[in-house]
């Protein structure tokens, strides 16, 4: 049997009046590409900033390679790298500047930040416009910047947060190369996403969440042919409702 | 605590101050315009002996030699920081100070001579002085005059009426006093030790923007996720806006230097009065941290700033000498007022760096930048919602 790279146990959050994440089971293995999908204001968001320890759960566990996230947190952040949903850069600093600072952040020294550097902005084709500041990129290019500063550190497991929105074709096209790139490295990575067709292109496994409960998990395959129908696509709505929502 | 990490986020900030206009207009140009602005149109170029005030001298001296009196006029006009205009009667002097064309009044009284006088007979009996106050109308449209008027002519006044300065008796008082040396000064003398406290106070506008900009663009989470501690955070924070607050007070000071403002100090009175504002600038950064913890938004960063940009500046700079007693009581609360005062003894009145004046002021400055600096991080800490 494969190894954990993350486990949750009856994992909840709570805020004043809304449950975020409700008594949530989930393992992910070592070397797996995992989709966490959901509706707006499902859960998602809150359960990767659990898991990167941004916010503290109200109740249950999670692990981390066997590392508590909250106990243990140091070790975490050595194992994980994060790309939210901001595009999070500082925009009066270069491509190049930010990978720097991020790398330096991390630990690493100047040598092999600039080795993956290189290979980051070849990856992301930013190697044109790494030398500009990132004020004059356009959004595609900062979203492709700021995959590249929660990789830097060549993490073992990744959280993707909707790393393609905003994209066009080509840049989405670009970023699914490379996730498929980290996975045949045997990285974990955890994606959220609104794109249905690249859940299914990409993950080994899915698990769809709304109120903060796990509704369906498996792979996109095993869910279609659960659910008789076409896609993942029709899945999502089959179990989640046609009803509009609003983000919390 | 990994420094290579501090190093990194410090260089950061400070690229960012350089590279940002609005920043580095802030930061840097807007105290040094603001010092050029002030300095050229109230303390005039070229230092001491440029006359720049106009003042107004009322002799209603009746004693039977008017010999007082016309020596303390004449005193004052030598100084040469004053043109001394002299008036017959109280009513036209102030009716040219209600349409600014003087910016004070100098009333003689009556009983002035028969007080020097009896000063000069019998010093060290107060009970034989004949008392009297001489008035002093000021310009409150006038915010330098307000200011250097008062100690120019408490300083006449004193050597012309040969009162020993050290006495704290004598018969003739002005209304308005100062302690301060002015003898060959200029205004410009007068409000440089205000600027230099002045020239840090707006990086409270700037640490809060800066904050909170980078919580509302995920900057603060993506930090929170790496390695780096929170120690290694605000260390690297307060290093970088302790290093700009000196690029301030250089720029200032070589502005004030190009003015004419030459304080007979040596090196080490120098070297302290810039580790002062290097002290007093971590209590702006705790103000900058505590704006941060209340803001919701850049936007609304920059205005509550002014919360404690506006003590700060109109308690505690160069504006501090002209106000109101209850004024000048909350401006013992605040910390750039103690600033103001221990530049004021060192660059005017030639206090020692060891004199128990300045020691005080330094020690409470250091207790209250402390404080508000560990105040502003533990708010941060405790209530920012990422």
């Amino acid at each position: 049997m494969s190894e954990s790279a993350i486990k949750m146990e009856n994992l909840t959050k709570k805020y004043e009046d809304t449950i975020a994440v409700d008594n949530l089971n989930l393992e992910v293995e070592k070397g797996e590409l995992f989709g966490l999908l959901g509706p707006n204001g499902a859960g998602k968001t809150t359960t990767i900033s659990i898991l990167c320890g941004l916010i503290k759960q109200t109740s249950g566990s999670a692990k981390i390679y066997g590392y508590d996230v909250q106990k243990e947190a140091q070790k975490v952040k050595d194992l994980i790298g994060v790309c939210i949903q901001e595009t999070a850069i500082y925009p009066y600093l270069s491509g190049t500047e930010n990978l720097e600072l991020f790398g330096k952040l991390y630990g690493m020294d100047k040598k092999l930040i600039k080795e993956r550097s290189k290979i980051l902005l070849a990856k992301m084709g930013l190697k044109e416009d790494a030398k500009r500041v990132t004020a004059k990129y356009s959004g595609g290019m900062k979203r492709r910047l700021s995959l590249s500063l929660a990789l830097i550190h060549d993490p073992e497991i990744a959280f993707l947060d909707e790393p393609t929105v905003a994209m066009d074709p080509q840049s989405r096209h670009a970023v699914w190369d490379f996730i498929k790139e980290q996975k045949m490295k045997g990285k974990t990575i955890i994606l959220t996403t609104h794109y249905m067709e690249e859940a299914e292109e990409l993950c080994d496994r899915v698990g769809i969440i709304d109120h903060g409960k796990l509704i369906a998990l498996g792979t996109p395959k095993e869910l279609i042919a659960k659910n008789n129908v076409k896609n993942l696509e029709e899945v999502f709505i089959e179990l989640t409702g046609r009803n509009m929502r609003e983000e919390l | 605590m990994n420094i290579p990490r501090v190093f990194a986020l410090a260089k950061k900030e400070l690229k960012k101050t350089i590279r940002e206009p609005a920043v580095l207009f802030m930061i840097f140009l807007f105290p040094v315009v603001f010092v050029f602005a002030f300095g050229a149109s109230f303390g005039g170029f070229g230092g001491g002996g440029s006359v720049t005030y106009q003042v107004g001298v009322v002799n209603l001296d009746s004693g039977s030699s008017q010999h007082a009196s016309q020596l303390f006029i004449n005193d004052l006009l030598s100084t040469k920081i004053v043109n001394v205009k002299v008036y017959d009667d109280n009513q036209t002097a102030q009716s040219d100070l209600s349409q600014g064309k003087i910016q004070a009044i100098v009333l003689i009284p009556s009983s002035f001579s028969n007080s020097v006088s009896s000063y000069s007979i019998t010093p060290n009996d107060s009970s034989r002085w004949v008392n009297t106050t001489v008035p002093l109308y000021l310009d409150k449209g006038s915010l330098v005059a307000t200011q250097a008027i008062p100690p120019i002519v408490q300083q006449v006044l004193a050597s012309s009426t040969n009162q020993d300065r050290q006495v704290p008796q004598s018969p003739i008082q002005l209304q308005t006093a100062s302690l301060v040396e002015v003898k060959q000064a200029s205004s410009l003398d007068f409000i440089a030790p205000g600027m230099f406290t002045f020239a840090s106070i707006f990086l409270i506008m700037m640490v809060a923007q800066s904050f909170v900009q980078d919580r509302e663009n995920g900057m603060m989470k993506r930090i929170r996720i790496s390695p780096t501690t929170p120690t290694e955070f605000m260390t690297s924070q307060v290093l970088s806006y302790m290093c700009i607050a000196l690029i301030q007070a250089t720029l200032v000071f070589a502005m004030t230097y190009a003015m004419g403002f030459r304080p007979v100090i040596g090196i080490p009175a120098y070297a302290f009065a810039f580790i002062l504002v290097l002290i007093f600038s971590m209590s702006n950064v705790g103000f900058g941290l505590i704006t941060a913890t209340i803001a919701k938004s850049s936007g609304a960063a920059a205005g509550l700033s002014f919360l404690f940009v506006l003590p700060q500046l109109f308690l505690g700079t160069f504006v501090g000498t002209s106000l109101s007693g209850g004024a000048q009581i909350a401006g013992k609360f605040i910390p750039s007022s103690y600033v103001t005062n221990a530049l004021t003894s060192l660059f005017l009145r030639g206090a020692a760096i060891t004199s128990t004046t300045i020691l005080l002021d330094l020690a409470i400055v250091s207790i209250f930048c402390a404080a508000i600096l560990a105040v502003g991080i533990v708010l941060y800490a405790k209530y920012f919602k990422i």
